[in-house]
């Protein structure tokens, strides 16, 4: 059991940012893979993402931050029709 | 509107008065919705931001869900905060309510005490601020104009206590206490100040170096510690209401308790009862008293937390007791007065009679001869050990 002391006052969140402390990947059903030599680099998917959980390297797509996507699949849907390099799967499979 | 006082006297309503405490304690913000009979208190207080004698800033909102929103911003952001609210207004800012308790956050509120609809009625009874009873709100409640503006100042210190950080609520009855003209006196502007003292949040959400998070999702690892942390504060704020009311007393000589008693000592027979209709019974009890019935009064004034140790060793030697509530739980069992009394003196050896009177719905007129009425039968059970009728209406 932790101890009271350790529970802020109301509930308050001292300090910014601690979300990205918090694993948020186990809640995905569905997960993005992206065919690097389809993909462009247009970023679409890393402004459209929700959840940050698009990972870049030098400007250009690297993958997904697997830590924190929900796969909501808004990367997939987004991702220009010519090019379509991100697909959803089953976390099942 | 200029107050001029004689001799620290002025004849002001409850409304102006509570209006005038706000003044003199200038909170940074108020956000309010007017609502009768509480409208007064908006009212004045707007004339004051108005005319630049306080620094406050008002938020004049479209609904009391607003206001109290609005009030939780800004304490959240640091601010000391005051509102005022009525029947359905209090109504209104239910779940806001909860919210500012469970944030921690010391707003004060004056609740105007009237009936909640329906049928609709702006006249006094306690439903509104009854049915707040389990917010987590501190409530403090006031038989007189000159109480209600004393409270004002010590439900800041309380609300604003490094124990306590809880919302308070100061009540009034509407129109009897709230638009009567009364007496009073009135405490020194620098006295205000000194009294309650300035205010520092524990976080602000204007705090960007840190940027805080207000009102995060807590599940259930975490809800339960929170709630307890909460419910121990509202425990200890009745140690920080009596250090708080004992220095308003040595400060100002106006002495007051958890709860006041009136010729109680040797009472066989006694009313508890709250706000003003107690100024009615203290005529019954002494127009009894002369007939040599040995009858007093307990009129609680600190109603959350409930102080039962303390109001059942004051009651302890009462053969009968009636707890009159001016509103009523609909439990088919009585008012939220009567319950939580009657509870407190379960554990009394012996075990005094407790009934229940429900009067005064409405706005509806508590006389002297009610009170009598009240304490007659209350005798007569002190006499034979029984109960006639547990629950019922009265002043019908």
């Amino acid at each position: 059991m932790v101890e009271k002391k350790e529970y802020p006052l109301g509930g308050v969140i001292p300090k910014g940012g601690t979300a990205h402390d918090y694993s948020t990947g186990g809640w995905r059903k569905l997960r993005p893979v992206v065919d690097l030599d389809k993909c462009t680099s247009c970023l679409i998917c890393w402004v459209m993402c929700p959840d940050s959980a698009v990972v870049t390297e030098e400007g250009k797509m690297a993958g997904f931050d697997l830590e924190h996507c929900k796969g909501c699949g808004i990367c997939a849907a987004e991702c220009p029709d010519k090019v379509k390099a991100i697909k959803m799967v089953e976390e099942a499979e | 509107m200029a107050i001029t006082a004689t001799k620290g006297q002025t004849g002001l309503t409850g409304n102006s008065a509570v209006a005038y405490a706000m003044k003199q304690i200038n909170p940074d913000v108020c956000a309010a919705y007017p609502i009768t009979p509480s409208t007064q208190i908006v009212e004045d207080f707007s004339g004051y931001v108005a005319d630049g004698e306080v620094t406050t800033e008002l938020i004049t909102v479209e609904s009391e869900h607003s206001a109290m929103s609005a009030c939780i911003g800004a304490a959240a952001a640091g601010a000391r905060v005051m509102t005022a609210t009525s029947s359905q207004g209090l109504a209104l800012m239910w779940e806001m309510l909860y919210i500012a308790s469970g944030m921690r956050l010391p707003i004060v509120l004056a609740n105007v005490n009237r009936a909640l609809s329906s049928p609709i009625n702006i006249h006094c009874d306690h439903s509104d601020s009854m049915g707040a009873r389990d917010s987590g709100w501190v409530q403090l409640y006031s038989e007189t104009v000159q109480e209600a503006y004393d409270n004002v100042f010590m439900a800041v210190r309380i609300a604003e206590h490094k124990d306590v950080l809880l919302p308070a609520m100061v009540c009034l009855d509407g129109f009897i206490t709230s638009h009567a003209i009364e007496n009073i006196s009135l405490i020194e502007d620098q006295e205000v100040r000194q009294f309650i003292g300035s205010y520092n949040a524990k976080a602000s959400l204007l705090d960007t170096d840190k940027a805080p998070t207000f009102g995060a999702m807590t599940l259930p690892d975490t809800y339960i510690e929170f709630k307890r942390q909460q419910s121990e504060a509202m425990t200890r704020a009745k140690g920080a209401a009596i250090e708080v009311m004992k220095d308003f007393g040595k400060r100002f000589g106006r002495e007051y308790g958890l709860f006041e008693t009136y010729r109680l000592e040797d009472a066989e027979a006694a009313i508890v009862v709250l706000n003003s209709a107690a100024g009615t019974t203290k005529v019954a009890v002494d127009a009894l008293r002369k007939e040599g019935k040995k009858v007093g009064l307990l009129r609680p004034r600190l109603f959350r937390p409930f102080p039962w140790q303390e109001i059942a060793g004051a009651l302890k030697g009462c053969k009968a007791i009636t707890v009159l509530d001016r509103a009523d739980s609909m439990n088919a069992f009585g008012g939220p007065v009567f319950s939580e009394v009657r509870s407190a003196l379960y554990d009394l050896d012996p075990r005094p009679r407790v009934m229940n009177r429900i009067y005064g719905l409405g706005g509806r007129d508590y006389k002297v001869k009610d009170a009598v009425e009240v304490f007659n039968e209350a005798l007569k059970a002190a006499e034979t050990g029984r109960v006639e009728t547990l629950v019922k209406y009265i002043t019908l």
